[in-house]
């Protein structure tokens, strides 16, 4: 780094310092990553299963909804809003999904997926309309968004098809979760995950020196990408093995693809595109951002409506999860596990500050409670005080982390 | 000091409600010139500069740039029109770079199909940032580093750095100099020195009168609305700026 000619607050070397420092920069993604190893490693010794490629596989199909979930509310929470329609909004698009694709209607998989989607957009632009023309707090409209979607999902589930919920008959829409890749697709997609990745950094890395600019340490990025290789391998290793017990089953789920294809375009999106920037511009100071010119109602809708159009997908995920909704397998605690999921990602609940791979990491720190507790059998009311204690934490690094900031000045 | 003024006040007058704001305003401002902004709390200063930036529609009398009439329908109106603003609460988005905030709403785009799809061009944003502020002064080392990581001092010299480039015509700055160090401070009156010796025009607001006298060629004392008095800086002492801003003077 270069120097600098206007001062610099002398450094102290206090661990809480230290820990401010750590928790105000980039390397924001460590606390979460240190959670979720020291998870695994407890559930591991507790129960020789977890880590044993059946469980891992269903890991990361029972982590897909949080995960999207967690995604979804994070382009909320990016600009210090939220919306607690959500759960609901996603729980009324996979219900959509399911209806048309029933043989009873028998649309094409896609038409019927596209209308659960815009159905979620719809519902999730009205309430960023109403927050921003009203300028009433998004918390209460959702709310109320949430009950008024609540009543037409359960009001349409105890209707359709003489009240008995919706099964899941389509091909697509089960696979969705229960469908593999192959296992030489499977290799094929983690190499070409940890190629890409490792590519993009080195790339990256020497363009910026060639321009002059500061560039991250070497031995950095090659620790990032032995760790993201390895953990490739591991994955790639553990999808190979047969998991089934009467058939043969192998193979990454289809769901893993299509949530690293969603989560690599947001990240994309937020880190180097415009509408990117102008997203984290007006979470950490929508003042500013509105003087130098940013549309930020219209910014603000935006979000609502990328939150809407991932809940849907969660929502597709989780009526292939679920095989079917009915009124009485609804759930409307789902949306606060996608507040929790993404605060535990580190995306903070004041706005302009988090990432999509955070928001991927509390979503998958969620599923691992659940599925550990599960196995050593401690499910339900334990979850439940887990995962509470968990995100108290994750709130109070979000808490130190800002007001590290605010001493900075 | 030449024939038009760049920025002009007409018989400017703003109410909110029943409480007026300010009365029949007219002032003249040229390039090159350092203009100090002074008066008690309530005298109307925040009410002129968001007049000028944009943020408030004056109720009577007109604005002109560079002598043609404008009207601003918000403050983006106003930064196109080359008058730049800074206020008291720095309008930088923290989480971002220093880089990003320098051009936060002016964003460069890559020159290629991926560009046209809102991709960034963050290399040459870094770099012109670096180039830019220290032109007008400024080294804070590495673009990359977000505002959130900068110390007072830095971030206030990064939002003038900002509004400096950009500005074309006015610079605007109200208390650029409140909440820092006297060494601080010192950086901060040179980069205004730097960007009037570049021919704009510096609106300096700020309560720290020695700073005012040091800095400005030309002070207007405002009160209860009004301006009160429009004179060059070497007419002033602190006892005499203190008495016509009190209104003990007269």
């Amino acid at each position: 780094m270069t120097t600098d000619t206007i001062s610099d607050t002398p450094s102290t070397t206090s661990w809480l310092d230290a820990l401010r420092k750590l928790l105000r920069q980039d390397s924001g993604l460590i606390p979460v990553l240190v959670a979720l190893v020291l998870l695994v490693v407890y559930f591991e010794i507790r129960s020789s299963v977890f880590l044993q490629a059946a469980n891992i596989a269903n890991l990361f199909t029972q982590a897909a909804v949080y995960v999207l979930l967690a995604m979804a509310e994070t382009w909320l929470l990016l600009l210090g809003e939220i919306d607690l329609s959500l759960g609901w909004a996603s729980t009324g698009a996979g219900m959509l999904a399911g209806i048309y694709t029933n043989v009873q209607y028998g649309w094409p998989w896609p038409v019927a997926f596209l209308l659960g989607i815009v159905a979620a957009v719809i519902v999730a632009a009205v309430s960023g309309f109403l927050t921003v023309k009203f300028k009433v707090a998004s918390f209460i409209v959702t709310l109320g968004m949430q009950l008024i979607v609540q009543g037409l999902v359960i009001y349409e589930l105890d209707k359709v098809f003489q009240g008995g919920g919706v099964p899941v008959q389509n091909a697509v829409l089960r696979n969705l979760i229960a469908g593999d890749l192959t296992p030489t697709w499977s290799w094929i997609f983690v190499i070409a995950v940890v190629v890409g990745l490792s590519a993009l950094a080195f790339v990256r890395r020497a363009k910026r020196k060639a321009a002059g600019l500061t560039a991250p340490a070497l031995w950095k990025l090659v620790l990032r990408v032995v760790v993201i290789a390895a953990v490739g391998l591991f994955l790639g290793y553990i999808f190979s093995v047969n998991r089934g017990s009467f058939i043969a089953v192998t193979g990454v789920p289809f769901a893993v693809p299509i949530v690293f294809a969603l989560v690599g375009l947001y990240s994309f999106i937020l880190g180097r595109t415009k509408f990117g920037r102008y997203m984290y511009a007006i979470g950490g100071n929508a003042e500013a951002a509105r003087r130098a010119g940013i549309p930020v109602d219209r910014y603000r809708i935006y979000a609502f409506m990328l939150g809407g159009f991932t809940a849907a997908i969660a929502g597709l995920m989780l009526i292939s999860q679920l095989g079917g909704i009915a009124s009485s397998s609804t759930d409307s605690t789902i949306v606060l596990y996608a507040v929790a999921g993404a605060v535990i990602g580190g995306v903070s609940l004041f706005g302009g500050r988090g990432r999509m791979v955070g928001a991927v990491l509390g979503g998958v720190i969620l599923a691992v409670i659940k599925n550990g507790l599960t196995l050593i059998q401690l499910s339900g009311p334990a979850q439940y005080i887990v995962t509470g204690v968990v995100l108290i934490a994750a709130v109070l690094v979000d808490v130190v982390g800002r007001r590290s900031q605010q001493l900075a000045k | 000091m030449t024939d038009t003024p760049i920025l002009e006040l007409r018989h400017v007058s703003k109410s909110y409600g029943s409480v007026r704001a300010l009365t029949d305003v007219s002032f003249q401002a040229f390039a090159g010139q350092i203009i100090g902004l002074v008066g008690d709390n309530g005298a109307g200063k925040s009410s002129m500069i968001k007049t000028i930036s944009g943020v408030y529609t004056p109720d009577e009398g007109e604005i002109l740039v560079d002598g043609t009439p404008r009207h601003w329908k918000s403050p983006h109106d106003a930064i196109e029109a080359g008058i730049e603003t800074l206020y008291q609460d720095s309008g930088l988005a923290p989480d971002l770079t220093i880089g990003s905030n320098i051009f936060l709403g002016r964003e460069l785009r890559r020159r290629n199909v991926l560009g046209r799809l809102g991709f960034l061009d963050q290399r040459s944003m870094e770099t012109q940032a670096m180039e830019e502020l220290e032109k007008v002064g400024i080294s804070i080392g590495a673009a990359k580093r977000t505002v959130s990581e900068l110390s007072g001092g830095q971030r206030q010299a990064v939002a003038i750095g900002r509004a400096a480039m950009w500005a074309k015509h006015v610079i605007i700055l109200d208390e650029p100099t409140n909440h820092l160090g006297a060494r601080q401070s010192i950086e901060v009156l040179k980069v205004m020195k730097a960007a009037r010796d570049r021919g704009l025009c510096v609106l300096f607001i700020s309560h720290t009168l020695p700073h005012v006298l040091e800095v400005t060629d030309r002070i207007i004392v405002l009160r209860l609305g009004r301006i009160v008095r429009d004179a060059p800086t070497s007419e002033f002492t602190v006892e005499s700026l203190l008495g016509t801003i009190t209104g003990l003077n007269q």
